[in-house]
C-alpha cells in the first residue's frame, strides 16, 4: 500500500561486505555509484528547487529592476515599505479568502462524490470518475481563457442559459464585476480541480475493508450510519493530508486568475500570485523583483505557519482521540 | 453467505452478461443505482460543457456562437483551425510545446528513475539526510521561486531560448515520481541483480537491462505526469518568453492572443482546442497511469 516508504536493503553497492569495520572513506568509494546516479536529479533539484528558496530570501532585501548591474542591499526596506501598501494586503487577505472558501467547498464535495463512485456495484462509477476528472489534465490558463468566453455577458452560454430560463433579466457580467470576479474564478477552480480531492478521496476510501460493510449492514445499518460509524473513522488519517494538498493548490491559481481577469477589474481579483508576477513582471513601470520577492516570502512563510500550526492541532486532536480510546 | 443477495460481490459478474448482472442485484441497489445515474448524468453534462462548447464554437462561425446554444454548428466552418493554426500562429506554439514537452520528459525520466533506483535499493552515507531534504520540499507552491528561476535561466545564458524553458520545465525535485520508482524498485526481488552480478554486469548495466524495464508502469506514470505537467505549464513558459513571441508556448501563445483576437470567438476556440486536444485524448486512452500517479502523492 505505502509506495512512499523507502525499504532498507541488504543489497550494497558492490560486494556484500559488512557494513562494520569499514571506515567511512570505504563506505562512501563502494557506494560511488549511488552518488553518480543521485548527481542529475540532485543538480537539477539544488537548480530549480534549493537554489530558488534560498535566493527568494536574498533577494527580498534588494532593490533590483532585474538587470545584474544594479542590484542594491536596502536591508528590511522592502517589508517597511510592503506593510503599509494597501494592495499588499489587499491581495494577501484574498488569497486567504479564496482559500478558505474554495477548499472547504472542494474537499467537501469530492468526498462526498467520491462515497457515491466507490460502490463497486455500481458500474457506472469509472464512467463518471472520468467526467469529473477530465478538468484536472487540462491547462488552466487554456481554461481560463475558454471561461473569460463562456462568462462573458455578450452572448457568453451561462447568460444565455440564465437569460433564457428568466433566472436574470440582464446579463450577469461575472468577471468584469468587482463583487462577482473572484468568487467566479474560485468556482472555475473548483471545477477545474475537483477530480483531484475526488481522487485523493478514493485512494484513500481504499483502507476501508468491505467486509466491515457487509457486517455492520447484516446488523442493520444505513448506509448513513455505514459512512459515519466506519468510512469517516477511518479515512480521517488522510483527510489532513488532503486538506493539506489543497490548501497549497488553492494559492497556485495564477494561471486561472491571470487568464480570466489578470486581477480586475479594479484589482477586486488581484491575489498574491497576480500581485507578486506585477510587480516583478508586469507592464507597468519599471520591474521591481526585490520587492515582489519580499512579498512572496512574507506571504510564503504565512503559509507555512498555517501548515505547521494544523500539522500541530491534528496532532493534537489524534492524540486526544488515542487517549479516551485507552481510558 | 447466508445472504447471498446482501453480500453480492462484483467478482461474481461475468463481463458482457450484463442483463444476468442487472437481475442478480437486490431491488435497492438496482433502485439506487438508477437513482445515482438520474442525479449524475445532467451534473456530469455539466461538468463538461464547457468543453463540448469549446468545441462546438471551434466549428461555428462567429455570427453562429452569438446566435444560439446548440452544441450542434448548423455549418460547420473547419478552416476556423486553419486560421488559427496560421495566423494566430498555433502551428509554431504547438511545435514549441511539443519540443519542451518532449525534451523535459526526456530529462526527467532518466534522473529520476536513476534516483529511485539508488534509493530504493541501496544503502549508503547520507541517505537519510537526502530524504529528509527531499520531505520539505513537497510544500513549495511554484509560484514564489518564479524570481529566482528567472535569474538563474538568465544568468545560464538560456534565458529566451526553448533549452531554457525546456530545462526549468524539467527542473525540482520531482519527489512523487522519485518516491514512486524507489517503492517499485524496493519490492523487487534482490535475486535479480545478484543472478546479473553474477554474471559479469555491472551497476550500469543492471540499472539500464535489468531494473528499468521491469518498471514500466512507473515510467508509463512519469511520462504521464511530466507530459500533464509541461504542456499545461503557464507561469514559467511566460516568464522564460516575454521578450520572445516566436518561442511561446501554447498556453502562453493563447493567453497573448487573448488582447489581440477577443472578438474573433471561433478562432480562439478553434485554438484552444487543438491546445488540449493531445492532452485530453492521452487522458481518456491512459487513464489509469493519470490516476495511479495522482494518487500516488497521496499514498506516499
Amino acid at each position: 500500500m505505502s509506495i512512499g516508504t523507502i525499504q532498507p536493503t541488504t543489497v550494497l553497492a558492490g560486494k556484500g561486505q559488512p557494513e562494520r569495520g569499514r571506515t567511512l572513506r570505504q563506505r562512501l568509494w563502494a557506494a560511488r555509484w549511488c552518488y553518480l546516479f543521485m548527481l542529475p536529479n540532485l543538480v537539477l533539484a539544488a537548480m530549480f528547487t534549493f537554489y530558488p528558496t534560498v535566493m527568494s530570501w536574498y533577494f527580498a532585501f534588494l532593490d533590483w529592476s532585474g538587470f545584474t548591474s544594479d542590484r542594491e542591499w536596502v536591508g528590511l526596506e522592502n517589508f517597511r515599505e510592503l506593510l503599509s501598501d494597501r494592495f499588499f494586503w489587499d491581495a494577501y487577505q484574498r488569497s486567504f479568502m479564496f482559500m478558505l472558501i474554495a477548499v472547504p467547498i472542494q474537499v467537501v464535495l469530492a468526498l462526498v462524490v467520491a462515497l457515491i463512485l466507490n460502490d463497486s456495484s455500481y458500474k457506472l462509477g469509472p464512467f463518471f470518475r472520468t467526467i469529473f476528472f477530465l478538468p484536472v489534465v487540462t491547462s488552466a490558463a487554456i481554461i481560463g481563457i475558454v471561461m473569460t468566453f463562456v462568462f462573458s455577458p455578450f452572448n457568453g452560454p451561462v447568460n444565455k442559459m440564465l437569460l433564457n430560463t428568466d433566472m436574470v433579466d440582464r446579463p450577469v457580467d461575472f468577471l468584469g464585476d468587482p463583487d462577482t470576479a473572484l468568487w467566479t474564478v474560485a468556482g472555475v477552480w473548483i471545477w477545474k480541480w475537483f477530480g483531484i480531492s475526488m481522487i485523493y478521496w478514493l485512494a484513500a476510501l481504499q483502507v476501508v475493508p468491505q467486509d466491515l460493510y457487509e457486517a455492520a449492514r447484516l446488523d442493520g445499518a444505513n448506509r448513513w450510519s455505514l459512512h459515519k460509524d466506519i468510512t469517516l473513522p477511518m479515512v480521517y488519517p488522510f483527510a489532513a493530508v488532503i486538506v493539506l494538498i489543497t490548501i497549497v493548490g488553492s494559492l497556485n491559481v495564477f494561471g486561472l486568475v491571470q487568464t480570466m481577469t489578470g486581477g480586475g477589474p479594479f484589482f477586486a481579483s488581484e491575489v498574491m500570485e497576480v500581485y507578486i508576477y506585477r510587480n516583478a513582471f508586469g507592464d507597468s513601470g519599471i520591474p521591481r523583483l526585490g520587492y515582489a520577492s519580499a512579498a512572496a516570502l512574507f506571504f510564503g512563510i504565512t503559509v507555512l505557519g498555517i501548515s505547521l500550526l494544523q500539522g500541530w492541532g491534528l496532532k493534537k486532536a489524534n492524540d486526544a482521540r488515542t487517549q479516551m480510546k485507552q481510558t | 453467505m447466508a445472504f447471498p443477495s446482501i453480500s453480492q460481490s462484483p467478482t461474481s459478474y461475468h463481463p458482457g452478461d450484463t442483463k444476468r448482472w442487472w437481475q442478480s442485484l437486490t431491488r435497492g441497489t438496482r433502485l439506487r443505482a438508477i437513482i445515482t445515474t438520474a442525479i449524475l448524468l445532467p451534473i456530469g453534462f455539466g461538468w463538461i460543457y464547457p468543453f463540448l462548447w469549446m468545441v462546438s464554437a471551434g466549428f461555428k462561425s462567429t455570427d453562429e456562437i452569438f446566435r444560439g446554444l446548440s452544441l450542434i454548428p448548423a455549418d460547420p466552418q473547419p478552416q476556423n483551425f486553419s486560421r488559427a493554426w496560421t495566423d494566430a500562429r498555433i502551428g509554431e506554439y504547438f511545435l514549441n510545446t511539443v519540443i519542451v514537452t518532449l525534451g523535459s520528459i526526456l530529462i526527467v525520466l532518466v534522473t529520476v528513475s536513476m534516483m529511485g533506483y539508488v534509493l530504493g535499493r541501496y544503502q549508503f552515507p547520507g541517505k537519510k539526510l537526502i530524504i529528509v531534504l527531499f520531505a520539505v520540499t513537497v510544500f513549495l507552491p511554484e509560484g514564489y521561486t518564479i524570481i529566482p528561476v528567472f535569474e538563474l535561466v538568465n544568468r545560464l545564458g538560456l534565458a529566451n531560448s526553448l533549452a531554457g524553458v525546456t530545462l526549468a520545465q524539467a527542473g525540482g525535485a520531482h519527489v512523487v515520481m522519485v518516491l514512486l520508482f524507489a517503492g517499485y524498485f524496493a519490492q523487487l526481488p534482490k535475486e535479480l541483480e545478484e543472478a546479473a552480478v553474477v554474471d559479469g554486469a555491472g551497476f550500469l548495466r543492471v540499472f539500464w537491462e535489468i531494473m528499468l524495464p521491469l518498471a514500466k508502469p512507473i515510467v508509463a506514470t512519469t511520462i504521464i505526469l511530466q507530459f500533464m505537467h509541461s504542456w499545461n505549464a503557464f507561469l514559467q513558459p511566460l516568464v522564460l518568453t516575454l521578450s520572445r513571441p516566436d518561442l511561446r508556448t501554447l498556453a502562453v501563445g493563447i493567453y497573448a492572443f487573448q488582447g489581440e483576437f477577443f472578438t474573433d470567438w471561433s478562432g480562439m476556440a478553434a485554438a484552444a482546442t487543438i491546445s488540449l486536444a493531445p492532452i485530453v485524448i492521452v487522458f481518456l486512452f491512459l487513464q489509469r497511469y493519470f490516476v495511479e500517479g495522482i494518487a500516488g502523492a497521496v499514498k506516499s
